[in-house]
């Protein structure tokens, strides 16, 4: 395995395996009365958010302390960034205080690739712009794989996932696309047009336009967040349009296979892309990915951290 | 990961003792130290030896380290099953995050940990393994131990004791104490794992040191 996470091309077949398997184990951790382990003590873990972030921080933090990691957060509000201080000058001050690995975020596609040219240790991107977040894209083949209660050592073939909404500014899309593809599964992305990447037919996926179409052979429909802030364009006519042409409400989800069900990287807006009897439904696996991206993320820590470092 | 366990406790020994000459490269010449007959009929005294050891193992329950002594310990299970006719708990304790060697190589895979559904608040845990020789596997169960809850008591038994100790940890239960000299590789083969019984004794050839667990 590399010694850094930047994007979900970087992992092998073998080595996602090794990451899912691994958290297997790990969340069973969960259910006992001493959630801790001793295997990364004394060693310095950075939370580098320059963009705002609920789940992937908290998540990140408790995966580090439950491994004992010393957790040092950083959030670019108050701090050094708001006078204007370069990605380059706050990875040096991290490198000065020894951290063992940054977890980074940040709005520019392409600033954890760049840090890890700068710094000594690990760096695990969280999410960079509308490029990549390996880690979800690693929580979520880890939610289907259990949902579908694939054993240790087994991948995603022949699963069929379609990923429906902003993929333009999606970089959950973009890694799980790379992730599910490397473990077998067949993924299609359902969108308008304008909220396609233009490059999108080099991803390995196919790529379709009407919803209707593609839920009744779907395992597992992944819902992206319609994402507003980044819009500078209008992408489409109006909410309610899209909603009715993309969106998952309760009629939708009724033409889906029996066994099929319904994921949501989060934060939802309930009521456009995903309507809340959806969210709510026992198909819906959304809380089941947040609590498995503690141990996806433990996972990733200990493969990266827990040994020596790598030997190129 | 199977393939990989025989070398565990080596990999540690040798990783404890740096200043230890290692071993020359050559062809191994491995002899067979123990037949199946033998091993079964060792696993039958140990299993003896805990029963009147713990009163009839009413408490007991079998903790076996991946992935050998899991093995070991539902076979230990079974026997004392037949003798006594109620069924002892076992599971596997994995002690990979416990370690003491974690930074010398690459992060490993875990093995899993399975402990009956009861827990082992109050109970004898006895920890099982194939071989026993730095102490420092026990030492690290013993911590992943003290995680999972307080047992009463805890008793180690072991299929072979090779000696060269780098802790203060002894076995309560030993099914042969084989004298090795470090350069040895003790190699503990199981039905369940390898397809065969046997506990074979070789000569350690470098490379197979250096790329280890």
């Amino acid at each position: 395995m590399n010694r850094h996470l930047i994007s979900a091309a970087d992992l092998s077949r073998d080595d996602a395996l090794l990451i899912l398997d691994t958290a297997d184990e790990l969340a069973r951790m969960a259910d006992r009365p001493i959630k801790k382990l001793p295997t990364l003590r004394g060693r310095t873990v950075v939370n580098l958010f320059f963009e705002d972030s609920t789940r992937t921080r908290i998540s990140f933090e408790a995966a580090a302390k439950r491994l004992s990691a010393d957790v040092i957060n950083f959030s670019a509000k108050g701090s050094s960034v708001a006078k204007g201080e370069s990605l380059k000058d706050t990875a040096l001050t991290l490198e000065a205080m020894g951290a063992d690995a940054v977890v980074i975020r940040h709005s520019a596609s392409g600033a954890p690739h760049r840090l890890a040219g700068w710094v000594r240790g690990t760096v695990v991107n969280a999410g960079d712009g509308a490029h990549e977040h390996p880690t979800q894209a690693l929580l979520d083949a880890f939610t289907i794989r259990r949902k579908f209660g694939r054993p240790g050592g087994e991948a995603l073939d022949g699963l069929r996932v379609t990923i429906v909404g902003d993929v333009l500014h999606s970089r959950v899309a973009r890694s799980n696309v790379l992730l599910l593809n490397t473990l077998g599964a067949e993924v299609t992305l359902v969108a308008p047009p304008t909220l396609l990447p233009v490059a999108v037919g080099a991803w390995p996926c196919s790529v379709g336009y009407d919803f209707d179409a593609v839920i009744p052979k779907t395992d597992v429909v992944m819902m992206l967040r319609v994402q507003q802030e980044r819009m500078k364009a209008a992408y489409f006519p109006s909410v309610r349009e899209y909603s009715r042409r993309y969106g998952l409400d309760g009629t939708r989800m009724a033409q889906l296979p029996e066994h099929a069900i319904v994921m949501h990287p989060g934060p939802m807006n309930r009521g456009v892309e995903i309507a809340a009897e959806v969210a709510d439904s026992p198909r819906s696996t959304i809380v089941e990915q947040v609590a498995n991206g503690v141990s996806v993320r433990m996972a990733v820590l200990y493969l990266l951290l827990g040994g020596a470092e790598a030997q190129a | 990961m199977h393939a990989l366990h025989p070398a565990r406790d080596q990999a540690l020994a040798a990783a404890g003792a740096p200043g230890g000459s290692p071993a020359r490269p050559g062809p191994a010449d491995p002899k067979t130290v123990l037949e199946p007959a033998e091993i079964g009929r060792a696993l039958t005294r140990i299993a003896h030896e805990i029963l009147e050891r713990t009163d009839g193992a009413s408490d007991v329950v079998l903790l076996g380290i991946p992935t050998r002594g899991v093995t070991l310990a539902r076979r230990l299970a079974e026997r004392i099953e037949q003798v006594e006719g109620h069924p002892v708990p076992h599971g596997s304790l994995d002690i990979t995050m416990y370690r003491d060697d974690l930074r010398l190589r690459p992060a490993r895979a875990l093995g899993p940990t399975e402990v009956p559904p009861e827990g082992i608040d109050g109970t004898i845990v006895v920890i099982v393994d194939d071989v026993l020789y730095s102490g420092r596997t026990v030492r690290a169960a013993l911590d992943a131990l003290n995680d999972l809850g307080r047992p009463r008591a805890v008793q180690l038994a072991v299929l072979i004791d090779r000696g060269h100790r780098e802790l203060p940890v002894r076995a309560d239960y030993v099914g042969k104490n084989l004298p090795t000299s470090r350069q040895e590789v003790v190699r503990v083969l199981l039905t369940e794992v390898d397809g065969q019984d046997a506990v074979i004794i070789g000569r350690a050839a470098a490379t197979e040191q250096r790329s280890g667990t």
